[in-house]
């Protein structure tokens, strides 16, 4: 009883933290795209515009939830729903350090990947029970997207599983660290890239937001949502953005240790928690994002899938063979 | 506890795989069917195959229901059919009934509690699931998992012959 009480309160704990940080990312991808622009960004709800979300929370909160009245009712209802809880789900088996995990599953590397393709189903359904073509064609080019991406997405971490040995994501990261290199950023360069640009398609963020476009498409299968319903897929895109970077962190970069030859030049590194080191790492990857948000133009559709089959898919491919190679003769 | 479990997963399997086949508009006997895959993968949690659970979920309702779902979309199947059931002669009913009736005796029949065989319960819960799973895969089973890779890889050829063919006979 009392393991269940600890249990949904360290639930709660991460939620609340993770959601804190969602409202905050949104101001900060504000305030980067603005300088990134010559502008100032929000400057006028409270210093520096520091309580700009929640005053956006507030606000989005009390609009009046439209449903289109030629809508697939249910369908339209539970839309935003599939997709908040099959990303948040994520959250219960990442290793934010070396022991504090919610759910230590051996295959949790799958499970993010299998609730990520599960979350699509929301996006999708979004975009046909609206009953709008903008909508519609939203849906439709997020399932061809996700659909071509989670393949190099998941060819790029097969790399990892096979230098790491393990599917546990907290094996993962001590396998790395017992490398001599401490990340499999480096040897693995090849996949770290696919990675990266897959995890940017895969979370519907520019430059490959043609889910979204809003020149071609309104808002996409955004275009009939309005109020809460609105809000919940905006967390659910913030929160994927995190999934990805900690996934981007753990798998890639060392998760919450620091390769080793860092620790032997200065040893004083040793003493900072590995929270730290893990969202420093988190933060690079988000700031990362909003960066290419500010500098990259969207690319075409058939440019989208162009790059997803004929570049990303071998070259994931051939990461893996490289892989393949190193961890037998080496 | 497990037994409540199970019990919930089966129903839930049973008739989400009903309402799959009888539903008149095809994205909402697909989204049944995605239940029913979900619960599935369930099923396999219960039977301590984690990976397989995983997989199922990864490749059956990430993949192939997705498929799916882009071929209704794309065909333009919105209109639902008019008809009012599908199978209009009683002797095909009879012989639903009939098959229905010897899957589920076969099934009881066979049913046996303990597992005999090389893969048994202490060696999965010694060295884990996924393990033993790519052990057997690569080794005892190598060749019908190859054999297997060359059937996959023969409709994605022919698949690509169709679209290249099409192309250039200027009909795309």
């Amino acid at each position: 009883m009392i393991e269940l009480l600890i249990m949904v309160i360290k639930t709660t704990v991460v939620f609340g933290i993770v959601l804190t940080h969602v409202a905050y990312t949104t101001y900060a991808e504000r305030k980067i795209i603005g300088r990134a622009q010559a502008r100032m960004g929000p400057m006028e709800v409270g210093p520096h515009g520091l309580l700009q979300p929640i005053a956006d929370f507030i606000k989005i909160f009390f609009k009046e939830d439209i449903v289109p009245i030629n809508a697939e009712k249910f369908i339209f209802q539970i839309a935003p729903l599939i997709v908040l809880i099959f990303t948040m789900i994520n959250l219960t088996v990442i290793p934010f350090t070396s022991n504090f995990i919610l759910a230590d599953l051996n295959v949790g590397l799958l499970f993010i990947l299998a609730s990520a393709s599960v979350s699509v189903y929301g996006i999708i359904l979004a975009g046909w029970s609206s009953n709008s073509k903008y909508s519609f064609l939203g849906g439709l080019r997020s399932a061809s997207q996700v659909l071509s991406y989670e393949i190099a997405l998941g060819l790029s971490l097969a790399g990892v599983v096979l230098a790491a040995g393990s599917l546990n994501l907290r094996d993962i990261v001590i396998a790395q660290h017992n490398t001599a290199l401490g990340v499999y950023a480096i040897p693995q360069i090849i996949g770290f890239v696919v990675f990266v640009i897959a995890a940017f398609a895969e979370t519907n963020r520019a430059p490959f937001d043609l889910p979204e476009a809003e020149t071609e498409l309104v808002a996409g299968y955004l275009t009939e949502y309005s109020a809460f319903r609105y809000a919940l897929f905006f967390l659910a895109e913030y929160v994927a953005m995190y999934i990805m970077a900690s996934l981007c962190a753990l798998c890639f970069l060392g998760g919450w240790t620091i390769p080793k030859f860092i620790t032997d030049i200065l040893p004083f590194l040793d003493k900072v928690p590995g929270i730290i080191w893990f969202a420093i790492k988190v933060y690079a990857f988000i700031f990362l994002y909003i960066w290419v948000r500010a500098t990259f133009p969207r690319y075409r559709f058939d440019q989208l899938l162009n790059i997803g089959w004929k570049v990303l898919i071998p070259a994931g491919l051939v990461n893996l063979i490289l892989v393949a190679f190193l961890k037998r003769f080496m | 506890m497990v037994e409540l479990l199970f019990g919930y997963f089966a129903i839930v399997i049973i008739t989400s795989a009903l309402f799959g086949v009888t539903r008149k508009n095809l994205v909402h006997s697909l989204l049944w069917i995605l239940l029913m895959f979900v619960h599935l993968g369930g099923l396999y949690l219960l039977l301590n195959a984690e990976f397989l659970a995983m997989v199922q979920i990864i490749v059956y309702a990430g993949a192939i229901l997705v498929m799916f779902l882009f071929v209704v979309f794309l065909l333009n199947l919105k209109e639902e059919t008019k008809e009012p059931v599908f199978i209009h002669s009683w002797q095909g009913r009879i012989y639903g009934v009939l098959i229905l009736l010897f899957f589920a005796l076969f099934g009881a029949f066979t049913y046996k509690k303990t597992h005999t065989g090389s893969f048994t319960i202490e060696l999965i819960d010694k060295q884990g699931h996924t393990k033993t799973i790519g052990t057997a895969l690569f080794n005892e089973y190598l060749f019908p998992f190859l054999i297997l890779g060359f059937i996959l890889l023969v409709p994605l050829i022919g698949v690509g012959i169709v679209a290249v063919r099409r192309k250039a006979n200027g009909t795309s």
